[in-house]
C-alpha cells in the first residue's frame, strides 16, 4: 500500500498535481507529465480544493508571492526530481503524475510541521484548508473539538453545517466548500511568513533531534530515511552520505527550498541506516555478534531482500538450549525476548509494556561494576539487552520510542545521585512511562472515541487492538447502541480473540474475513483502527491489511478513525511499506490450520522458483484517514508532524 | 538465571541389585567406564550449570559419591553434595533439602539419566510460561527399560511394559494428564474440567518421563509443606499439580495477580489495566480462558497454575538407567550409536582400546567395544559390542558379545558371556558359559558351569 492509486472517479473526482502550477485557474493541467485519465481541474471546482491535504503547499507559494526568490528557486527543482521520482517508483503512465506529487508533497509536510503548529495556527490558510478537506472526507461533519481551535473555526463550524447537509453529495459540498475556502486564502500572506519561519526552524531542531538519538543509540530507532531505491545500493556504507541525494525523496526534500540544510550539513546528520540484510558483508558480521544463532530463509521476495528473514523454527530451540550459558542476560530480558520469539506476546503495546517491565527487573538487580559509572555501564547494559531484543524480533516503533525515553532519562541523571536512589528513580520513571504514556493514554482515548460513537453506528475494526477494544467495551458500557464488524485475517486471525472478548461482553458482533471487507462496508458507518506506529506525514504503520480497509472505507465515504497512542509517533517518514517492515514466517501462510487436505505447499518452501511472502506491516496513507484519535486529542493526520515536534521532546527529556 | 539444580543421585537401588552394593552405589555405576553421574554432572556443565547440589540417600553412599566427585570435579565444578536417609523419596529428600533452596526455580534432575537435551530448554520453555513445573518428555527407547527384557529372565511371561500415559494440550505444551503405565491398573480417570476448558486431548503412551523438571521453588516447597505424605515427585507431586491445575490452592505469588486483572472498565485501576494490555494481547493458553469464565470475565477469576512439558526432539538421546536391562542398552548406546555422549574418541575401527590393553594374536574387538586400562586378553579372543573395564585379565579362547564387563574381572579360557554384566572383582573360571546373567561383585564362578538369566550374588 506504497502510494494510493488513483484513477478517475465520478463521485470523488481527485486530482493530484505534479510540479509546479499556477494558483487555480481555468482550465490548467499540470505542468509535469500530464494526468490524462484524472479530468483536469477548474478553478473552484470540487477538485480544486478538494486535494488531499498534501497538495496544498505549492499553491500557497504560487499565490501568495511570498519571495521571489523562493519562487523562482522552486519550481525547476520541482521539475527535475519529480520525473526522477516516478520513473523509478512507478511506470504506469497513469501514475506518474500521482506518485510524483504524492512524494514531493510528502516531503513538503514532513519538513515544514510548522504550517498546523498551535503558534502560527490562527488565521493559516493551510491548516483550514486542510481542515476542509479533512472535513470532506470524514464527510460526517465529526471532527474534534479537543483540537484546540482558533480562527477558522467558523469556517470550519460552516464546512461541518454543509458537509452534514450534504452528506454523499460530492460536488455540491466541495462547492460550497471552495468557497469556505478561498477568503482564507487570500490573507494568508503573513501568516504564511510566519509558517516558512517555523519550519525553518523545526527542520534544524529535527536535524539536531535526528542526530541526538542516531548516535545514541544505533540501530534502535533509527530514522529511516533511505527509500526504495537506496535500498538497491548494494554496500551501505557507500551509500550514506553521497548517494543519499540520489534517493528521491531525498532528492525532492533537498531541492524543495532554500531552507533545507545543506548538503554537507546532512552529512553529518544522516542517521545510521538500518541494517540492510542484502548486504552480505553486513549480515556476517552481525551474525558473528549475534546471540541467536538464526539461519538465513533462502528463498525472498526480491523486493524485501533487506529485511531480515530466517527460517522460523530454528531460532527458539537454539535460543532455549542456550538459556544457561547467556549470563549476562537478565532472567526478566531473556524471557520476554523468548516470549517475543515465539510469538506469545505481540502488539504493540503489549510487546513494549513487557519490554519495560522486563527493563525495570534488570535496573532493579542492577548493580554498577567497580571503576564505572552507572549512567554509561547501564547504557551498555541496555545496550545488549536491546540488541538481544532485536534479535529475537525486530523493534516496534513504539519500543523504539520507549527505549529512546529510558536512555535519556539515565543520560540525565544526576552524577551524585547514589546507586539507589537512581535506580529507583529509573524505576519510578519506566512505571510513570507506562502509565502516563500507555494506560493513561488509553484511556484519554477511550474518553474521546467515544464521543463517535453514536446510537446506530456500525463500527468496523480490524484485527485486534488493545485500545479499540476499550473504545468498544466503553462505549457498550455507557449504553450506547451499536454493532460492531471486526474484520480478521489470515494467518493470525487475531481478531477471534477480539470478538470472543467483545461477545463475552454482550456486544452484537459480526465477525468477517478480509476478502469480504467491500461488501460489509456498505452498512458500517465508522471505522475504527488501531496502529502500530503514526509517523510524521501522516502515514499510519499498522498491521498488514489496514490500509486496505482503510482504502475500502474511504472509497465507501465511510470515515476511518485511528486511535493511536502518542508515544508511537515516530518522526520518520514513510512513504510505502517496502523500505521497513517486518517479516513473519512465511511458512504460515502456506498452512490451513485444521485443513489436512490443504497441502499443496507442503514441503515447497525451498523450490528455488516459490517465494513466499507474510509481510506484518503495511502503510495507510494519509489521504485515507479522517482523524487520528490521540492522547493529545482527535486531530487530522497533518497534525502529527506538530505533535511529534512539540511533544516528542517531551517523551525523551521530560 | 536464577535456577538452583537439584541431582538426585539416590543409593542403593533395588532394581540394579546386584548391580550395585555398598561400594558401589547406583550413581558410581560404570558406564562406559565412567560413573554414570559424570554424564549428569557433565551434561550440566556443558550448560554452564557449576553449582550443584548433589543428594544422595544414605551418609556412606554419600561420602563415596562425595569422594569421587571431589577428585574428578575438583576445580570445574562446585557441588555440595547432602546426604539424606535412605527411602524417603525424592519428594522427601527435597523436603530434606528444604533450606539450600532460595533461587527462583529449581532445576531437578535424577543422578541416573544419561541424555543430551540441554537442560537449558527446559528452563527456557518454563521461564517462559511462568509455569509452576515443567517436565521433560523424550521418546520411549526403542528396547526400553522394560521389565521384560532379560533381567533375571523370571518375567519373561510378562507383557512388554507399559510406559508413561501422558495427556497433552494440542499445542504440545501444557501436561493435562499423566500416569506411570505400571500404576494403570485397568483404566485411567481424566478430569472433566480440565478436559472442557483444553478442548482437545492427546494421549500418548510414547512418551517418557526423564525425571528432569523444573519448578518454581515457592510452589514446590509449599506443596512439601503442607502435603507430608508426599513421597515421590514423579508419583505424587507432578501428578497433584497436574490435577489441580485448573483450581489451584496454591499462593502464587504476583504472576496469578497480574493475568487476572480483567475486571470491569470502570473499576480498571492503572495497574490492571496494565496487565490487561499484555494478556489481552498475548496469546492466552487455556488457564487464562479458563481463568476467565466462560463469557471472558468471571467475577472472581479462577487460580489456574501451568504445568508444561518440554518434549525433546527425537534425534536426541535420552536414557535412564533405572534397570538391568537399560544398564546394557545405555552401555551399548554410549559406545554405539550415543557415542557423542563417551566423550572418548574412537579408533578407525570404531572402537576405543586403551593404549595400554594388551591383546594377544588371533584377537579380535569388533566395533562398538571398548577395552579398559591395563586390560589383557589371550589369544584368540573374541569382543563384539561389549565394553570391558580396567584390569581385566581374559584368558585365550573367550567370545564377549553384548556384555559389559567392570573393572579387576578374571576371565578364565574357554568362557563364553553373552547378554551379562559382570561386575568388578569377578572371577570366572575357565569354560564358563553365561548367558543374560549378572554376576555380583566379587562373586567366583567356578570352572565349567553354566548359567542362563541368573542373577549370581555372594549371599
Amino acid at each position: 500500500m506504497d502510494t494510493p492509486r488513483r484513477t478517475s472517479r465520478v463521485i470523488d473526482p481527485k486530482v493530484r498535481h505534479v510540479g509546479f502550477f499556477a494558483p487555480p485557474s481555468p482550465g490548467r493541467t499540470p505542468s509535469g507529465p500530464p494526468a490524462p485519465a484524472a479530468p483536469s481541474p477548474v478553478s473552484g471546482s470540487p477538485s480544486g480544493n478538494s486535494l488531499s491535504p498534501v497538495m496544498i503547499p505549492p499553491p500557497r507559494h504560487a499565490s501568495d508571492n511570498l519571495s521571489s526568490a523562493l519562487t523562482l528557486h522552486q519550481p525547476p527543482s520541482r521539475r527535475v526530481s519529480i520525473p526522477v521520482t516516478s520513473a523509478v517508483r512507478r511506470p504506469s503512465i497513469d501514475n506518474v503524475a500521482v506518485v510524483g506529487s504524492y512524494n514531493q508533497s510528502e516531503t513538503v509536510l514532513a519538513t515544514s510541521p510548522s504550517a498546523i503548529s498551535p503558534s502560527s495556527r490562527i488565521g493559516d490558510g493551510e491548516f483550514s484548508e486542510d481542515s476542509v478537506n479533512w472535513i470532506r472526507r470524514t464527510n460526517s461533519g465529526k471532527f474534534s473539538s479537543s483540537v484546540p481551535t482558533g480562527g477558522f473555526d467558523v469556517a470550519l463550524n460552516k464546512a461541518q453545517e454543509v458537509s452534514e447537509k450534504g452528506r454523499g453529495k460530492g460536488p455540491e459540498i466541495s462547492n460550497e466548500l471552495a468557497s469556505n475556502a478561498k477568503p482564507l486564502k487570500d490573507k494568508m500572506t503573513k501568516a504564511e511568513r510566519r509558517a516558512l519561519q517555523e519550519s525553518q526552524r523545526a527542520t534544524k531542531a529535527a536535524a539536531k533531534e535526528g542526530r541526538k538519538p542516531a548516535s545514541s543509540s544505533r540501530g534502535v530507532a533509527p530514522v529511516h530515511e533511505q527509500t526504495a531505491k537506496s535500498v538497491k545500493q548494494p554496500s551501505q556504507k557507500k551509500d550514506v552520505p553521497p548517494v543519499a541525494p540520489v534517493a528521491p525523496s531525498i532528492a525532492a526534500s533537498e531541492k524543495k527550498g532554500g531552507d533545507r540544510p545543506l548538503e554537507k550539513d546532512r552529512k553529518k546528520d544522516a542517521p545510521p541506516p538500518r541494517m540492510q540484510f542484502d548486504d552480505k558483508n553486513r549480515v556476517e558480521k552481525a551474525k558473528r555478534r549475534a546471540v541467536v544463532k538464526k539461519t538465513e530463509a533462502r528463498n525472498r521476495v526480491e523486493l524485501f531482500r533487506h529485511l531480515p528473514q530466517y527460517e522460523h523454527g530454528t531460532q527458539l530451540p537454539d535460543l532455549e538450549a542456550k538459556f544457561f550459558q547467556l549470563d549476562p542476560m537478565h532472567p526478566a530480558v531473556y524471557k520476554v525476548g523468548l516470549q517475543y520469539l515465539a510469538g506469545d506476546v505481540f502488539g504493540g503495546n503489549a510487546r513494549c509494556v513487557a519490554m519495560l517491565q522486563a527493563f525495570r527487573e534488570a535496573i532493579k538487580d542492577y548493580c554498577t561494576p567497580a571503576e564505572k559509572t552507572l549512567a554509561r555501564d547501564l547504557t551498555a547494559k541496555i545496550n545488549s539487552y536491546v540488541s538481544f531484543f532485536t534479535e529475537c524480533r525486530p523493534l516496534s516503533i513504539s519500543m523504539g520510542n520507549a527505549i529512546r525515553f529510558l536512555k535519556a532519562r539515565i543520560a540525565k541523571l544526576p552524577l551524585n545521585l547514589s546507586e539507589s536512589d537512581a535506580k529507583a528513580t529509573l524505576c519510578s520513571e519506566i512505571d510513570r512511562f507506562i502509565n502516563e504514556k500507555i494506560v493513561l493514554a488509553d484511556k484519554v482515548i477511550v474518553r474521546h472515541a467515544v464521543t463517535k460513537i453514536r446510537d446506530g453506528d456500525v463500527l468496523l475494526t480490524y484485527g485486534s487492538s488493545s485500545v479499540v477494544e476499550m473504545i468498544l467495551l466503553y462505549a457498550h458500557e455507557l449504553g450506547k447502541k451499536f454493532r460492531v464488524v471486526i474484520v480478521d485475517s489470515r494467518p493470525k486471525l487475531e481478531g477471534q480473540a477480539l470478538l470472543r472478548r467483545l461477545v463475552g461482553q454482550g456486544l452484537s458482533c459480526t465477525y468477517t474475513h478480509i476478502n469480504a471487507v467491500s461488501y460489509i462496508m456498505h452498512e458500517v458507518t465508522r471505522v475504527l483502527l488501531g496502529a502500530a506506529s503514526v509517523l510524521s506525514n501522516g502515514t499510519v504503520y499498522s498491521r498488514v491489511g489496514t490500509a486496505c480497509v482503510a482504502m475500502v472505507a474511504h472509497e465507501f465515504q465511510v470515515p476511518v478513525l485511528v486511535c493511536c497512542e502518542a508515544y508511537k509517533f515516530h518522526e520518520r517518514v514513510q512513504l510505502d511499506s517496502i523500505c521497513s517492515n517486518e517479516l513473519g514466517d512465511p511458512n504460515i501462510i502456506s498452512k490451513v490450520p485444521g485443513r489436512m487436505d490443504v497441502n499443496y505447499l507442503d514441503n515447497w518452501a525451498n523450490k528455488d522458483n516459490l517465494q513466499l511472502l507474510n509481510l506484518l506491516y503495511d502503510a495507510t496513507p494519509s489521504d485515507y484517514i479522517s482523524m487520528i484519535i490521540t492522547d493529545y486529542g482527535m486531530v487530522p493526520p497533518t497534525s502529527v508532524p506538530v505533535i511529534v515536534r512539540e511533544y516528542g521532546k517531551e517523551h525523551v527529556f521530560m | 538465571m536464577d535456577f538452583q539444580v537439584v541431582v538426585l543421585a539416590g543409593g542403593t537401588s533395588k532394581e540394579l541389585i546386584p548391580l550395585v552394593s555398598k561400594e558401589v552405589p547406583k550413581a558410581l555405576l560404570p558406564v562406559a567406564n565412567r560413573p554414570v553421574l559424570s554424564y549428569v554432572l557433565e551434561f550440566l556443565e556443558q550448560s554452564n550449570l557449576k553449582h550443584l547440589i548433589v543428594v544422595v540417600e544414605g551418609e556412606d553412599a554419600a561420602l563415596r559419591v562425595g569422594g569421587w566427585i571431589s577428585s574428578a570435579y575438583v576445580d570445574r565444578l562446585h557441588v555440595e553434595v547432602a546426604a539424606v536417609p535412605e527411602d524417603i523419596g525424592t519428594a522427601g529428600a527435597l523436603r530434606a533439602i528444604g533450606h539450600y533452596l532460595t533461587a527462583h526455580d529449581i532445576l531437578v534432575v535424577s543422578g541416573d539419566l544419561v541424555c543430551d537435551v540441554p537442560p537449558g530448554a527446559v528452563a527456557a520453555a518454563h521461564r517462559r510460561h511462568d509455569a509452576v513445573v515443567t517436565a521433560m518428555l523424550c521418546s520411549a527407547p526403542v528396547s526400553g527399560p522394560s521389565e521384560s527384557g532379560s533381567s533375571g529372565g523370571k518375567d519373561k511371561t510378562k507383557k512388554p511394559g507399559r510406559y508413561n500415559i501422558i495427556g497433552l494440550d494440542p499445542t504440545k505444551q501444557f501436561l493435562l494428564f499423566i500416569a506411570a503405565g505400571a500404576e494403570v491398573e485397568k483404566d485411567i480417570r481424566v478430569q472433566k474440567s480440565i478436559l472442557r476448558a483444553v478442548g482437545q486431548m492427546e494421549i500418548r503412551t510414547d512418551l517418557m518421563d526423564a525425571h528432569l523438571y523444573a519448578f518454581k521453588r515457592s510452589v514446590l516447597q509449599e506443596i512439601l509443606g503442607q502435603k507430608e505424605s508426599f513421597q515421590s515427585l514423579r508419583q505424587d507431586v507432578l501428578p497433584y499439580l497436574v490435577r489441580s491445575q485448573l483450581r489451584s490452592e496454591l499462593s502464587l505469588d504476583g504472576a496469578q495477580a497480574e493475568e487476572n486483572g480483567n475486571d470491569k472498565v470502570v473499576s480498571l485501576d492503572n495497574k490492571a489495566m496494565r496487565s490487561q494490555l499484555v494478556a489481552n494481547t498475548s496469546s492466552p493458553s487455556f488457564h487464562e480462558l479458563c481463568a476467565m469464565g466462560p463469557n471472558g470475565s468471571a467475577p472472581f477469576p479462577r487460580n489456574t497454575h501451568k504445568c508444561c512439558v518440554y518434549i525433546a526432539s527425537k534425534n536426541k538421546y535420552c536414557a535412564r538407567l533405572n534397570s538391568i536391562q537399560a544398564f546394557s542398552d545405555i552401555n551399548r548406546d554410549v559406545i554405539g550409536e550415543a557415542s557423542h555422549l563417551s566423550g572418548y574418541s574412537f579408533s578407525a575401527h570404531n572402537n576405543i582400546i586403551h593404549s595400554s590393553a594388551e591383546l594377544g594374536s588371533k584377537t579380535t574387538v569388533g566395533p562398538q567395544c571398548m577395552l579398559g586400562e591395563g586390560s589383557q586378553m589371550g589369544d584368540k579372543c573374541s569382543v563384539k559390542r561389549s565394553v570391558l573395564g580396567r584390569h581385566c585379565r581374559i584368558g585365550s579362547n573367550v567370545k564377549v558379545v553384548n556384555s559389559v564387563i567392570m573393572n579387576h574381572v578374571t576371565i578364565g579360557d574357554g568362557c563364553s558371556i553373552q547378554g551379562s554384566v559382570i561386575c568388578s572383582n569377578v572371577q570366572l573360571q575357565d569354560r564358563v558359559v553365561l548367558r543374560d546373567c549378572q554376576v555380583g561383585a566379587g562373586f567366583v564362578v567356578s570352572a565349567g558351569s553354566e548359567y542362563k538369566g541368573e542373577s549370581l550374588a555372594r549371599k
